[in-house]
């Protein structure tokens, strides 16, 4: 790994995620283990491991939410640990469990998320309208969220997760059970954003996801085990999928509790 | 009534129609389960998977049709059901605050059974989790969670298992274990109806049948839903995926265009597309280091072509 990043300027600028040796422990248990990576601009990064083996506790971290007990972060600019509120104000985040007000309408819910971001009022209204367009939206802008099917109501989430034009945007398994063709429009979503510039961090347990990101990492035990993108790690791993990949990696788990 | 008889189907279910105020949540579903069969439910959240679930394990009543499991009414005869089923919800409805062993205890009791008297059941399945017997319920990770859950569905030997998404949210390696349990199960006699929106789960049932927005596309075998995919589908590769979706969906003959991990699939008229003609328009574009296969459709592809018709 690295060692003199955080002295560089330049890379400083270049990643917008650079985090070293950082730890979590809670109590005995250490749910992440010292894990080092830099995520660049306008990069799909793809954050896989089993359930359990501290994506969640890593992800809270980078969010700003949960302070490290060791290493360092850096994430659009302000360290996690010092700047924590300045991180959540230039980042992004969509779940797949919490990400929209049911019973508000889809206007409200973009006024809401916007004016908590800080968007200025004056551009709300417009930016309201050409982001229902482009999601082909316009008649839907009075509904109550609740009343969407479950695949729109993710590709507005998305929507209103970059609508403040964050540096990154955490996505936590957005398109979990959502249908086969909005699940391949929301890639194309992601893929979009990446285009203009916003760093896209993902997790998904669905593996030919992972195919669609620059580079993935692998989580095991609350280590980083594997960091590349899928093709050199299909070669690495002698494997013809990134599910065959995952496998093979996630048996070395001395974790028992999967 | 026996169960043993094998001329009775295990679920048989004719025009069930059932709606939430307005909205219809299962159109005239019909369809049969063999004694002993693993038949499994596909399609994404919102298709109606959990109402029929509901419907057939006597928790719901349907607006109208017929259904019956083992050969009971699931009106009349719902208390003798109950007795024969196990049924693992979709979410996870254990007592969290009390122990492993607990929630084991407790189902195992309201079925007038007892943990040891069907231990050999669930034995591979919860001697997985039974070095944290003590510890509540609600501190589980998700596959333990999913495990105990099984065990408790399990513990009273039912003749058939309804589980409802019993893998949705867990990873990979836990949803493999999971399916290699439900084959054990299978070949101990247990019919088996499960769903899941994971379209690469279907090659692990015998039978499928394709949910969406509560209507079944589609009942037959993984094969023989492959084998009733009748369009030319291409894998197409290169160095810019994101661009060559797009540019894809430009090319005369090109008819759909889906992002399929490492691949883009489309499907094409090749009365007037050839490889040779693509490559050259992908060229044309600038896009490099193309590669254009001829591939069989999978699961997923046939879902997609299925809901477009």
């Amino acid at each position: 790994m690295k060692t003199a990043l955080w002295n560089s300027p330049t890379d400083r600028y270049m990643n917008v995620i650079t985090v070293e040796n950082l730890t979590k422990k809670f109590g005995s248990f250490t749910a992440v283990d010292n894990i080092s990576f830099e995520v660049g601009k306008g990069e799909i990064f793809g954050f896989l491991g089993a359930n359990g083996a501290g994506k969640t506790t890593a992800m809270r971290m980078l969010c700003g939410l949960l302070k490290p007990t060791s290493g360092k972060g850096i994430v659009a600019g302000y360290d996690i640990r010092s700047e924590s509120e300045n991180v959540k104000a230039s980042i992004g985040y969509m779940s797949q469990k919490f990400a929209l007000y049911e019973d508000l309408k889809v206007w409200e819910n973009i006024r809401l998320y916007a004016g908590i971001y800080g968007v200025p009022e004056k551009d709300i209204a417009p930016k309201t309208d050409e982001l229902l367009k482009e999601l082909g939206f316009e008649g839907e802008k009075e509904t109550l969220v609740k009343s969407l099917p479950l695949g729109w109501r993710q590709k507005l989430a998305f929507s209103v997760s970059i609508f403040h034009e964050p540096k990154v945007v955490f996505l936590d398994e957005p398109t979990g059970g959502v249908d086969p063709v909005t699940r391949r429009q929301f890639w194309e979503m992601i893929y979009k954003a990446s285009d203009k510039g916003i760093t896209v961090f993902v997790t998904t347990h669905y593996m030919d996801e992972a195919e669609y990101c620059n580079r993935v990492s692998i989580m095991v035990d609350g280590r980083i085990d594997a960091l590349d993108s899928p093709a050199n790690l299909k070669k690495e791993f002698n494997a013809t999928s990134m599910d065959e990949v995952f496998r093979k990696l996630a048996r070395k788990s001395k974790n028992n509790e999967l | 009534m026996t169960l043993s008889g094998s001329n009775i189907k295990a679920v048989v279910c004719t025009d069930v129609c059932k709606s939430y105020e307005k909205v219809p949540a299962l159109r005239n579903i019909s369809f049969t389960v063999e004694q002993g069969e693993i038949f499994g439910v596909i399609g994404p959240d919102g298709a109606g998977k959990s109402t029929l679930f509901r419907v057939l394990t006597t928790l719901l009543l349907a607006d109208s049709g017929t259904a019956s499991v083992e050969g009971m009414n699931v009106v009349k005869g719902y208390k003798e059901i109950r007795k024969n089923v196990g049924y693992m919800p979709g979410r996870f409805s254990l007592y969290q605050d009390l122990t492993v062993e607990e929630n084991l205890k407790i189902f195992a009791t309201l079925f007038h059974t007892t943990i040891e008297e069907n231990y050999y059941l669930i034995k591979d399945i919860y001697s997985q989790i039974e070095p944290f017997k003590t510890r509540r319920a609600g501190a589980l990770s998700g596959g333990m969670k999913q495990k105990l859950a099984l065990s408790c569905a399990l513990i009273h030997k039912p003749s058939i298992l309804f589980l409802d998404e019993p893998t949705t949210g867990i990873d990979p390696v836990s949803r493999k274990e999971l399916w290699e349990m439900l084959r054990k199960l299978k070949s101990q006699g247990i019919t088996i109806v499960v769903s899941t929106p994971y379209m690469d789960e279907a090659s692990l049932c015998d039978r499928i049948a394709l949910i969406r927005d509560g209507e079944f596309m589609k009942i037959d075998t993984p094969k023989g839903i492959i084998s009733g995919f009748r369009k030319e589908l291409w894998a197409v590769r290169g160095s810019n995926m994101s661009a060559l979706i797009g540019h894809l969906r430009e090319v005369d003959g090109v008819v759909t265009c889906f992002a399929f991990g490492d691949n883009h699939h489309i499907t094409v008229d090749n009365t007037i597309l050839t490889k040779e003609i693509l490559r050259s328009r992908l060229e044309e574009k600038g896009h490099n280091e193309i590669i254009i296969e001829k591939i069989e459709a999978g699961i997923e592809d046939c879902f997609m072509e299925l809901a477009n018709r």
